[in-house]
């Protein structure tokens, strides 16, 4: 048996195979036992690893049911490369059709923004404009967009969903009463003290927002909306840092 | 320039502010490289610091040295520039695979010691070598099962690996006796047949205890302090080999940063103790 085949029949018994050919102890009644410790470790460390990158998903099911969930997930959706914070991207999508959590429809939009701040957290850095060069764009909106931060995205859901992960930071006590059932989206940046706050945002900040993300000039992206949103929005975007530069149109 | 033949430690984020405001005297600190890969953010401001201070150790977990495949070539790209980014003292990997097809099973796992599989660890270890341009390390794995088709023994694939492709040893403690301990060996045995002038940095970590009718099964799990025996296999080590960059590993249920930092200390007087009675 080549090394190839070697570690493909070990990694069949991973997740549920007999273990592979030529695995022996000096007592051969242990090598089940024994294999098992390779076998807890991959499901133990990539489980710790998704509830690392979704604490709010975990506490929102419970331990037991994420390790059940996670061990369903890792085996469909499995890390592609030891970059763990890469990996998760699939796992809304995973938990919207993943049939024992189908009661807790607001999950997969939590698990979205939290994937989003795992994103922030690591996105690349940028310096932010001075208010001047900010003030100066202002006086000519046709012509100026903004870039924002490459930590900053929006997360929109027809759910509560900042209320929800606000409500299921630690030392929060559970219990709460809260509607669920209410669309919220959310602003996630990382500011210039190295956190990553969740944001939430009206209507028509968020119109705002996505038009900026999008690169429209600030007069269309503050067309539509009343002054009020942008007048909220600017200054925050300003003051947590996350407007690294301006760009001239046209 | 080499890691400093002194104690060391394992970095973790949340002792970030008790390193810096008490710069604590240790001879280098060691990262898991995989967890500064991300494009910004916090790890790389710290790292940037504590590089100011520190010599760093940078260990790799992900390149499945002992895996049929190639390494990931993303991945050595990704070492390369961290390595001329922060320019550690010294880079080390393990003596396992961690990939298959493709997909991360971020363990490290076993592998039979064979001619094939010498061969296919030689070849793997001259690449990481010459596309990250340094010397790198290879740690021994703690195991929990042996294989029927292995034809050598750790130790001699060990010492062929080094000599054939020049790289250094990173002599786990720990490891050494958790896998002879499992293997129902005698880890001084094991000391007895490991070329030390190769080593260049110990790891020493704790390990859990379950029980199997046939004895003990000890799990490399770093969630606790180093154990006496293998103290005692590391004052056997020192007195053999003189003071060596000796890493105290503590990744799972960390304690907070004074309990550690004895834990280096106590490295520390078994090198001191060896140098006195030279």
């Amino acid at each position: 048996m080549d090394h190839a085949t070697f570690t493909t029949a070990f990694r069949a018994a991973l997740f549920g195979g007999p273990p592979p050919p030529g695995a022996f102890a000096n007592d051969p009644d242990e090598v089940e036992r024994r294999f098992a410790v390779y076998r807890n470790n991959v499901a133990h460390s990539l489980t710790r690893a998704l509830a690392c990158r979704f604490p709010v998903v975990e506490r929102l099911v419970g331990g037991d049911f994420f390790a059940a969930t996670a061990r369903v997930y890792l085996q469909e959706d499995p890390p592609a490369s030891p970059r763990l914070s890469q990996w998760g991207q699939g796992f809304a999508a995973f938990l919207e059709r993943f049939e024992p959590a189908a009661a807790l429809a607001y999950l997969p939009d939590v698990a979205r923004l939290e994937w989003q701040r795992g994103q922030a957290y690591h996105a690349a850095d940028a310096g932010p404009v001075s208010a001047e060069a900010l003030m100066q764009a202002a006086a000519d909106p046709g012509r100026h967009a903004l870039r924002l931060h490459p930590s900053v995205a929006m997360v929109r859901s027809r759910f509560a969903v900042v209320s929800i992960w606000e409500a299921n930071q630690p030392g929060q006590r559970p219990g709460g009463h809260l509607r669920a059932n209410r669309a919220e989206t959310a602003l996630v940046l990382r500011d210039r003290a190295d956190q990553v706050p969740v944001i939430a945002l009206t209507e028509e900040e968020a119109l705002c927002a996505d038009a900026l993300l999008r690169g429209a000039t600030l007069l269309a992206a503050t067309a539509g909306t009343e002054g009020s949103a942008a007048m909220r929005l600017l200054p925050l975007l300003m003051r947590v840092g996350a407007i690294t530069g301006i760009a001239e149109q046209g | 320039m080499p890691l400093p033949r002194a104690p060391g430690l394992g970095f973790k984020s949340e002792h970030f502010d008790a390193i810096r405001t008490t710069r604590p005297a240790l001879g280098f600190l060691e990262v898991h490289a995989e967890n500064y890969m991300g494009a910004g953010g916090p790890p790389h401001r710290q790292l940037a610091t504590l590089r100011q201070d520190y010599a760093l150790s940078l260990h790799g977990v992900g390149l499945s040295i002992g895996g049929p495949d190639r390494p990931d070539q993303g991945h050595l790209r990704r070492l390369r520039d961290l390595i001329s980014r922060y320019e550690p003292a010294s880079f080390s990997e393990h003596l396992a695979w961690s990939s298959h097809g493709g997909d991360y099973l971020n363990d490290l796992l076993p592998l039979p010691y064979t001619p094939e599989t010498l061969q296919i660890v030689c070849d793997h270890v001259d690449e990481v070598q010459s596309t990250l341009g340094c010397r790198m390390l290879l740690e021994n794995p703690s195991t929990y099962l042996l294989f029927a088709q292995s034809t050598l023994p750790e130790t001699t694939f060990l010492a062929e690996v080094a000599g054939r492709t020049g790289c250094g040893l990173l002599l786990d403690v720990n490891n050494v006796f958790v896998s002879c301990t499992n293997h129902r060996t005698d880890p001084v045995d094991w000391l007895a047949s490991i070329p030390l002038h190769h080593v260049g940095e110990v790891h020493l970590g704790g390990h859990a205890r379950e029980d199997l009718p046939s004895g003990p099964l000890l799990i490399d799990d770093h969630g606790c302090p180093v154990a006496d025996p293998v103290w005692q296999l590391y004052a056997r080590v020192i007195a053999q080999a003189g003071p060596l960059p000796t890493l105290i590993e503590w990744d799972n249920d960390v304690p907070d940063f004074p309990t550690l930092l004895a834990e280096a200390e106590r490295a520390a007087r078994v090198m001191a103790q060896a140098a006195e009675a030279v």
